[in-house]
């Protein structure tokens, strides 16, 4: 398992020196100049010329390059061109609220999906069937923007039952937090909920028409044992893939949510960075989050064994 | 238990616990400002960057030694006063007491030299006020001496102007950086610190009380006057979604948002705890700018005849819709300022003549090449953009609208190539009403050539006229050089402008002593409980 691991995780090298590679490249290559942007509307010509070449904007783009990525392999991400703040700081900062609200989220749409797609599995065919699944595509077709304003409107400003927007870091109250993340999860997990239910309910259906179920129910097994301990177990592994990767694309972050709901997370730092054009920060988000997508799949491919002792990773 | 009933229960009471005391949500300290910047604040060098945001955050940490009053008159801030001699060719600055910066050391006037030979390498205004001046330099630490090499009838003006760059006073070692290169220490003598440990570039800015500032004993009229700081703390937090924002602001998490979409004001109209008002006596002024260094518009005639095809209400009503935040104006520099002057024939700025404006473009012998009108799509000049293309259509020019964001505008602007090889041939651009009220600081009438804003117009009469305002003492005299500098600049049509208008703030009115000044600022205001 150990060897396994190792292989795995140093074969993301490869894959991060690509991504480098062409996030540079794509990013340098395309319009826009950040030191118009620093310099603002009103600078002059000359100004502009003069902040690019402090900034070595006007070298060579191999230069520029072999330099970033010289300090790269030192562990240093840069400083934004901007702010003049060290990357990793500016990662750092935002990754508390991008990692709170994936984890409501995840709670959120697995506490809700997956008792929703079991419940339509077995009931297939049936009202509460038909309900999940009308409910499901509701949730997958719904903008999170267009959910975002209306729960604001009815829980905020109607209700006045949470905040309409922001986030209260975990440092002054896990409560007050969760308070400022239970809009923003709900209408991301919205989404989550739909997706994870049907994925469910389609293995759950699969499973339930396995001979070892129909063996269990000749037994006379009572139905909650059957669902929750033969039947959802051996569906988990499409389900555990499908939740993994929905956490993939959380952490990456989301930027309709953060926007809409101010929450000062990675997504809205990586679109705010493309925006401006600032290379560093984009180069350095892109970067570590590839490596964490990469992790993320990889313990996912490692919590295959836990649903299915036949699959073993020896390396 | 059924397990949808189960989940069903576990939703409703996660719900109901997370709300707990939610009723009560809205936090109230009185002694902290919360408030809505109209952007965020990456960069907090006032003078390596022109943007209004970093100028906001210099008016919070820094001070000014010459402020202007709310009838634009220059009134000393820093500044105990100043002398000029008879000629007024040397002016005697002398430091008011008690001026400490934030790390507890006197501002002296070492500082204060060191700060105007950085801000007058990036500032028009301060660069022809340095090309004038034979010698700065200190007589002791209070008092410091400008000796001019020539009549500068601005200097008053020009060191306490209320555009961007703003003449901020930084500790030497702070004001030696390059003006290149962004400063790394954020130390002011302002009214406030900046709480660096607790800045989030993209999202929050922290400014504590500067227990050590000394306001002046004047009552606080626009930017002078005494700075009186009656909080604690101020919190700025960018919230890019202005739908949201507004909501927040009527929920009562926010006391002051700085720039709500005019389009969403019925959202908070209708709170009797809100206000709206324009806060800004001077707005922007929205122009259409051609390139005159390639064709079709590098001929006089094709650029005057952009002036018949505006309509300047038409422009107004789809850019800002409401009338009361704008006003149609005859003349290149802002209204209601006292440089506004229509002379030369400024009133046809006003309305459309497009026949004039075809045999304009005739006579400029335009043969239907292809006109690249940049449309930045994420910015308030869009509706501007769309406007232009369908009037310079109906006078014949063939259109090609190309659409981008803002940032690839700003690149693209500097190239001065054909515009099938990367070059441009129109855009529309917004200048701050304050630095169009002084022919010095307006970039839309420099015609400087290559030193000129982009579009690089190119006259050296014009500049002459400039000059010769700059260079007039007498009031009168200079009123008269101001009308045939601004005719001269009707003929050579440098950009034409499609309005003016003014973005209205809201705010609790739980706020007091709110003021009224061409850039946001926080100090006099204090909120009841």
């Amino acid at each position: 398992m150990l060897t396994y691991v190792i292989r795995r995780l140093i074969s993301t090298i490869p894959v991060l020196v690509v991504v480098a590679l062409f996030v540079f490249l794509l990013l340098h290559l395309g319009p826009g100049d950040p030191a118009a942007i620093i310099a603002g509307d009103f600078a002059t010509p000359e100004h502009i010329a003069q902040i690019r070449a402090k900034l070595g904007l006007d070298r060579p783009l191999h230069v520029q390059f072999f330099e970033w990525a010289g300090r790269l392999v030192q562990g240093d991400l840069g400083v934004s061109i901007f702010s003049n703040v060290p990357v990793a700081t500016l990662i750092h900062q935002r990754l508390e609220p991008t990692l709170t609200m994936t984890v409501t989220t995840i709670l959120f749409a697995v506490a809700v999906a997956i008792p929703s797609g079991v419940i339509a599995a077995w009931r297939r065919g049936r009202l509460a069937d038909r309900v999940v699944m009308v409910l499901a595509v509701t949730g997958f077709s719904l903008p999170v923007f267009v959910l975002g304003y209306v729960l604001i409107y009815l829980l905020s400003i109607k209700a006045g039952m949470f905040p309409v927007q922001g986030y209260v870091p975990l440092k002054e109250g896990v409560w007050a937090c969760l308070r400022s993340l239970a809009l923003p999860s709900m209408s991301l997990g919205l989404v989550l909920v739909a997706l994870i239910a049907r994925m469910t309910r389609a293995s759950m259906v699969e499973v339930l028409n396995q001979d070892y179920i129909r063996t269990a129910r000749a037994k006379g097994l009572a139905p909650s044992p059957i669902l929750i301990i033969h039947a959802l177990k051996n569906a988990g592994i499409p389900i555990v893939t499908t939740v993994g990767l929905a956490v993939a694309v959380l952490i990456g972050g989301v930027v309709v949510t953060e926007s809409v709901f101010a929450i000062p997370g990675i997504g809205r730092l990586t679109v705010e960075a493309i925006l401006q054009k600032d290379y560093p920060v984009i180069q350095g988000v892109i970067l570590v989050f590839s490596f964490v997508y990469v992790l993320v799949n990889l313990l996912i491919d490692m919590s295959y064994g836990l649903f299915d002792p036949r699959i073993r990773y020896d390396g | 238990m059924h397990p949808t009933v189960f989940s069903r229960s576990l939703l409703a009471a996660s719900v109901l616990a997370l709300a707990g005391s939610a009723a009560t949500q809205v936090q109230a300290d009185p002694k902290v400002l919360k408030v809505i910047p109209y952007a965020d604040l990456k960069i907090v060098d006032p003078i390596w960057t022109t943007a209004t945001i970093t100028t906001h955050h210099g008016f919070m940490i820094y001070d000014t030694l010459i402020a202007q009053d709310e009838n634009f008159q220059v009134q000393p801030q820093m500044l105990e006063g100043w002398k000029a001699s008879d000629d007024k060719m040397t002016w005697t600055f002398t430091l008011r007491d008690g001026l400490k910066f934030h790390d507890g050391a006197p501002v002296r006037s070492a500082d204060c030299i060191a700060s105007i030979k950085r801000w007058a390498e990036r500032d028009l205004g301060g660069q022809l006020l340095i090309s004038r001046t034979e010698s700065l330099e200190a007589v002791d630490d209070k008092t410091f001496v400008l000796k001019l090499n020539k009549p500068f009838g601005q200097v008053l003006e020009t060191l306490g102007k209320i555009s961007s760059n703003i003449l901020f006073i930084m500790p030497e070692r702070i004001a030696s950086t390059s003006s290149a290169e962004q400063i790394k220490e954020t130390i002011g003598s302002g009214p406030y610190r900046f709480v660096r440990e607790e800045w989030v570039p993209g999202s929050k800015a922290v400014y504590a009380k500067f227990e050590d500032y000394v306001p002046r004993s004047e009552p606080p009229s626009m930017l002078a006057g005494g700075k009186v700081v009656k909080v604690d703390r101020v919190e700025w937090y960018y919230v890019p979604n202005k739908s949201t924002a507004m909501a927040a602001l009527n929920a009562g998490e926010y006391d002051f948002y700085e720039a709500p979409s005019i389009d969403l004001l019925p959202m908070v109209q209708s709170n009797p705890n809100i206000t709206v008002k324009v806060l800004n006596p001077v707005g922007l002024q929205v122009a259409m700018r051609p390139n005159t260094v390639i064709p079709p518009f590098d001929n006089v005639k094709a650029r005057q005849a952009l002036q018949y095809i505006v309509d300047q209400s038409e422009y107004m009503t789809a850019m800002v819709g409401n009338p009361d935040f704008w006003r149609a104006c005859p003349s290149l520099f802002w209204c209601d300022s006292p440089v506004m002057t229509s002379a030369g024939g400024g009133e046809r700025l006003l309305t459309k003549d497009l026949d004039k404006a075809k045999a304009l473009l005739a006579e400029s012998g335009y043969k239907g090449e292809k006109v690249v009108l940049m449309d930045p799509t994420d910015h308030p000049t869009h509706a501007a953009a769309l406007l232009t293309a369908a009037n310079l259509r109906k006078i014949g020019m063939n259109v090609e609208v190309q659409a981008m964001d803002w940032a690839t505008l700003t690149s693209r602007r500097k190239s001065k190539n054909p515009a099938d090889e990367g070059g441009w041939n129109v855009f529309h651009t917004r200048f701050g009403g304050d630095a169009s009220s002084n022919p010095i600081t307006h970039l839309g009438t420099n015609t400087g050539c290559d030193k000129a804003w982009f579009g690089w117009p190119c006259d050296a009469e014009a500049e002459k006229l400039k000059e010769a305002w700059v260079d007039e003492l007498d009031d009168a005299k200079r009123k008269d050089v101001l009308d045939r500098y601004h005719t001269r600049l009707m003929e050579v049509a440098p950009f034409t402008p499609v309005g003016q208008y003014a973005i209205p703030s809201a705010y609790s009115n739980k706020l007091e002593g709110v003021l009224r000044t061409p850039t946001m600022v926080l100090w006099n205001i204090s909120k009841k409980e």
